[in-house]
Formats: C-alpha cells, sequence, structure tokens
C-alpha cells in the first residue's frame, strides 16, 4: 500500500464490538451463526400479519425483555434497548476503559427511532384517551433516544449524536465518530445502529413499495442476495456498536485492537428518492474516496461486505458500482452478502455489517452468503458463497458498503492491524 | 368495590415497583416520593396514570402535587374511589 497514511495520533482503531441481532444476542452468537450460514429469519406470528401479503422477519435471537430489568424496558422503545444492550457489550469488551466525561462521545444512528412507540402511543390516544398516554412517550420516540440512552449509560459529554440516512445510518454513525475523533473533540467514541421497526405500519409501507420479500413459506430460504430468485428483502431488527479511539489511545492502555477504520467515503445519488442509481455513480464514488482515503489503491481490497440487500434492481446496481470504482482490481475481493442471514436491519445495518467486516479481517474469514443457489448472470464479482472464505496473510483492507433510500452511500474502509 | 387502604398500598407498591425496580415492601405509607424514594418527576406522572387506569380515578395535576408520601396517596386514591 502506499504511505500517504495519517500519523497513529490520527488513525482511528476499533476495540471493541457489541451487538444484537436475529442470529444471536451478541457478537460471538452471532459471528458464529454468520459462519455456519444461518438465517434469522422467521414467520410472524402477530395476528396484525394477515393485513399484509408479507409473512416474515428477521427478530432479534434474544428479545431485550430476557436481559434488560421491567423498569428499564418501560423507558425505552424497543430501538434504545437493542443499543443499551449492545453499547454495555461493546464498551465491556473495550475494557470499560476510565475515560474522562467531556472525551467521551456517543453516536448512535437509527433510520426510523422509536417507531413502535410512537405507533402504541396513538393506539392508546386513540382508544383510551390523552390522558393515557405516558409522560416518557416523548424520551422515547424520539429518534435520538437510542444515542442518548447509551450516552447516559456510558457518561458521555463531548457530543452525543444521531445521524440520519436510511439504510446507511449505521455506517455513517461510525464515520461521523472518526471526524470527531480526527477533529480532537473525543478520544473515545461509542457509535453504531439500531432499529426496532417490525411492525405492521413499516412492513405495509415497504411491502407497498414492492421491496419486500413475500416467500413467506419458506422463510429461511427468502433473503437470497445475488440469487436469480431472489424478491425483495425481510426486515430485521437489532443492533450493533463499536468503540472507536486513536491508534496511540489503544495502545497506550493496552487495549486489543480488532482493526482500524482507515478511510470513509460519503457521497449522495440524487437520482430517486428509493430507486439506487443504475449506474452507481455516486455508490462507487464512495467506494473509490474510502480506498484513497486509506492512503490504498483497489488492488489492496481483498474482502467487500456488500449492501446487497436481495432485492432485483438493488443487488446488480451495487455490482456496477463496485467495478466502477475498483475497476479490474474487482475480481481480487471476495464479497460476502450477509444480509442473506441477518436481513436488512435498516438503520443497524451499516453497524452490524462493519462488525461483520471487521471479524473478517481479524479473523481472516469471509463470512459465507447463504442461500445463493442460482447466481444472477448480471453479479460478476466473486461471491463467497456457502462456505466461509480464508482471507490471506499479511496487511488486509476489505470495504463495508451501506446505502439509503434517498440516495445516501457510505462505504467504510477497514484495515487490519499489526498487533 | 371498595378497595380496603391495604390493597391499595399494595397495589400502588407494584406500580411503583414496575417503574422504577424499587421493591415493593419498600413502599410504606410514612415514605416520601421524592425525598426517600427518589422518584423522579416523569416517573411520577407515570405511576399517576397507572393509578388512575388500576383503581378507576381520576388525579388531576394539581392534586398530585399534594401527594408528598405513599400514604398521601393511598389515602387520595381510597377518597376518590369510595
Amino acid at each position: 500500500m502506499s504511505e500517504s497514511r495519517p500519523s497513529d495520533s490520527q488513525r482511528v482503531v476499533v476495540t471493541g464490538l457489541g451487538a444484537t441481532t436475529p442470529l444471536g444476542g451478541d457478537v460471538a452468537s452471532t459471528w458464529s451463526a454468520m459462519l455456519a450460514g444461518q438465517s434469522g429469519v422467521k414467520v410472524i406470528t402477530d395476528d396484525w400479519v394477515e393485513m399484509i401479503p408479507v409473512h416474515i422477519a428477521a427478530p432479534v435471537a434474544v428479545d431485550p425483555s430476557e436481559v434488560l430489568p421491567v423498569p428499564q424496558i418501560r423507558r425505552m422503545d424497543r430501538s434504545g434497548q437493542f443499543a443499551l444492550i449492545a453499547a454495555r457489550e461493546a464498551w465491556a469488551d473495550a475494557g470499560s476503559p476510565e475515560i474522562d466525561p467531556e472525551r467521551k462521545g456517543v453516536v448512535i444512528a437509527s433510520g426510523i427511532g422509536g417507531v413502535t412507540t410512537l405507533l402504541a402511543a396513538y393506539d392508546t390516544l386513540k382508544e383510551r384517551g390523552a390522558r393515557r398516554v405516558l409522560p416518557m412517550t416523548v424520551p422515547m420516540l424520539m429518534p435520538n433516544g437510542p444515542a442518548a440512552v447509551v450516552g447516559l449509560e456510558l457518561t458521555a459529554r463531548a457530543g452525543v449524536h444521531t445521524p440520519v440516512s436510511a439504510c446507511s445510518s449505521g455506517a455513517e454513525a461510525i464515520a461521523y465518530a472518526v471526524d470527531m475523533i480526527r477533529s480532537g473533540r473525543a478520544d473515545v467514541v461509542a457509535a453504531g445502529g439500531t432499529e426496532a421497526a417490525i411492525h405492521v405500519l413499516p412492513l405495509a409501507g415497504f411491502a407497498a413499495m414492492q421491496a419486500l420479500s413475500t416467500r413467506n413459506d419458506e422463510p429461511e430460504r427468502a433473503s437470497r442476495p445475488y440469487d436469480k430468485g431472489r424478491d425483495g428483502f425481510v426486515l430485521g431488527e437489532g443492533a450493533g456498536v463499536v468503540i472507536l479511539e486513536t491508534l496511540d489511545h489503544a495502545r497506550a492502555r493496552g487495549a486489543r485492537i480488532y482493526g482500524e477504520v482507515a478511510g470513509t467515503g460519503i457521497t449522495a445519488d440524487a437520482h430517486h428518492m428509493a430507486q439506487p442509481d443504475p449506474v452507481g455513480a455516486g455508490a462507487s464514488r464512495a467506494m473509490a474516496l474510502a480506498v484513497e482515503g486509506a492512503g490504498a489503491v483497489p488492488s489492496d481490497v481483498v474482502h467487500i461486505n456488500a449492501h446487497a440487500t436481495s432485492t432485483p434492481i438493488g443487488d446488480v446496481a451495487e455490482v456496477q458500482a463496485i467495478r466502477s470504482a475498483l475497476g479490474d482490481a474487482t475480481d481480487g475481493a471476495c464479497v460476502s452478502a450477509t444480509k442473506s442471514m441477518t436481513g436488512h436491519l435498516l438503520g443497524a445495518a451499516g453497524a452490524v455489517e462493519s462488525i461483520a467486516t471487521l471479524l473478517a479481517l481479524y479473523h481472516r474469514t469471509a463470512p459465507p452468503t447463504t442461500n445463493l443457489e442460482d447466481l444472477d448472470d448480471d453479479v460478476s464479482l466473486d461471491v463467497v458463497r456457502a462456505e466461509p472464505r480464508t482471507l490471506p496473510d499479511g496487511e488486509l483492507l476489505a470495504l463495508n458498503n451501506s446505502f439509503g433510500f434517498g440516495g445516501h452511500n457510505v462505504a467504510v474502509a477497514f484495515r487490519t492491524v499489526e498487533a | 368495590m371498595a378497595k380496603s387502604e391495604q390493597e391499595i398500598l399494595e397495589g400502588l407498591a407494584e406500580i411503583v415497583n414496575e417503574e422504577t425496580g424499587i421493591p415493593a415492601g419498600d413502599v410504606q405509607p410514612e415514605k416520601s416520593f421524592t425525598d426517600d424514594l427518589d422518584i423522579d418527576s416523569l416517573s411520577m406522572m407515570t405511576i399517576v396514570v397507572n393509578a388512575e387506569e388500576k383503581f378507576g380515578v381520576r388525579i388531576p395535576d394539581d392534586d398530585v402535587k399534594g401527594l408528598s408520601t405513599v400514604g398521601d396517596a393511598v389515602n387520595y386514591i381510597q377518597k376518590a374511589s369510595a
């Protein structure tokens, strides 16, 4: 790789990971389920499911009520509960360091925030009157709720932020946190995303756009990025949080380093409110910016965690963007589409998939893309199929792509860090 | 149906416990909500809404101000449901 890199006091690394996903209640169980190619998609059993054509979703494997006491559950929207669980795991994983609160930051994104609280409160208002609307309703439904919950938990005073960009929110949060550290606003930042939107209204909305898979009779086979039989994404829920600090700061306190956030690229399409630009110019530029920001070149990229949601149009548009950004070096990168297992976690996707990318580098093992039986002819990528793929020795660079409705493109380049 | 003071105290203790995690046994008549039980105003409002629901009474916001202790609340609810 070229040597145009920032100093160790400007290089930002990841020292803690936390998650609660449809594959597991923490990072370890999520990662081992991912390597095994398991699916977190289930049949929805709520009675409202009969109202809509989609009867499948990917709920978290461990419900927060099994982990958090009742009084805490009652004061947070489900998205806040997920964020708290993931943040606690990440902070403990980072060694629960003693950091001056004014040097601690939090960036927790969500696509839609406390939507289930909002809808339940509206039902209460209609059915039982205004007086029955509980006092904590507003703090629970506000989109910055999860970030504030985590900020309170960690006593973070440098700043608590919630960047929102639909399905790229989780990755954008990590990029924002990197900037927070590099600009000197904070020394340690907990960053990630959360989403809890499995409810008849969001599902009806996505279904009306024909964005969701209706493979109701085979839930575990419904999320199938790159496969000819794909018919839309599966809605998932959960959260992912990473702990970020400079390489110098991490080494000074003897922290375990998972990898470096080597570069970030953020662009916008200005093409359509929900459809991706078919030539993927914005997405391509985001990837190129991330690679460039890492002081690297396309041929350094050995692995990509694709956005690949399992939609007929989106999966292929991203292929174009990857080819455009990396050129022939595309063939040297193995691609994993982990939404095949987790489903689409919306605002949490970029964070959970960043964790998958970091672990792929840390363990030098790229996760599989499950349900890929009949590769679409237009997907000219080296896709990691049923079995995990061993990555080479030496310094490695990987990309995590996240693209959101509204034309938001975020690419994060992660790099291995020598012990 | 009229509830006894004890029934109301137990019902209220359950609401306080679910909202705050404070053990039901700590919710005793002489305890002040703010000074002894350390219950903040938002939690107090939530407890009031839940108590209205549970005991089928109305506790106007102005009257809530006068409920300093658990015993004050129990007496109020008993009178209001009589």
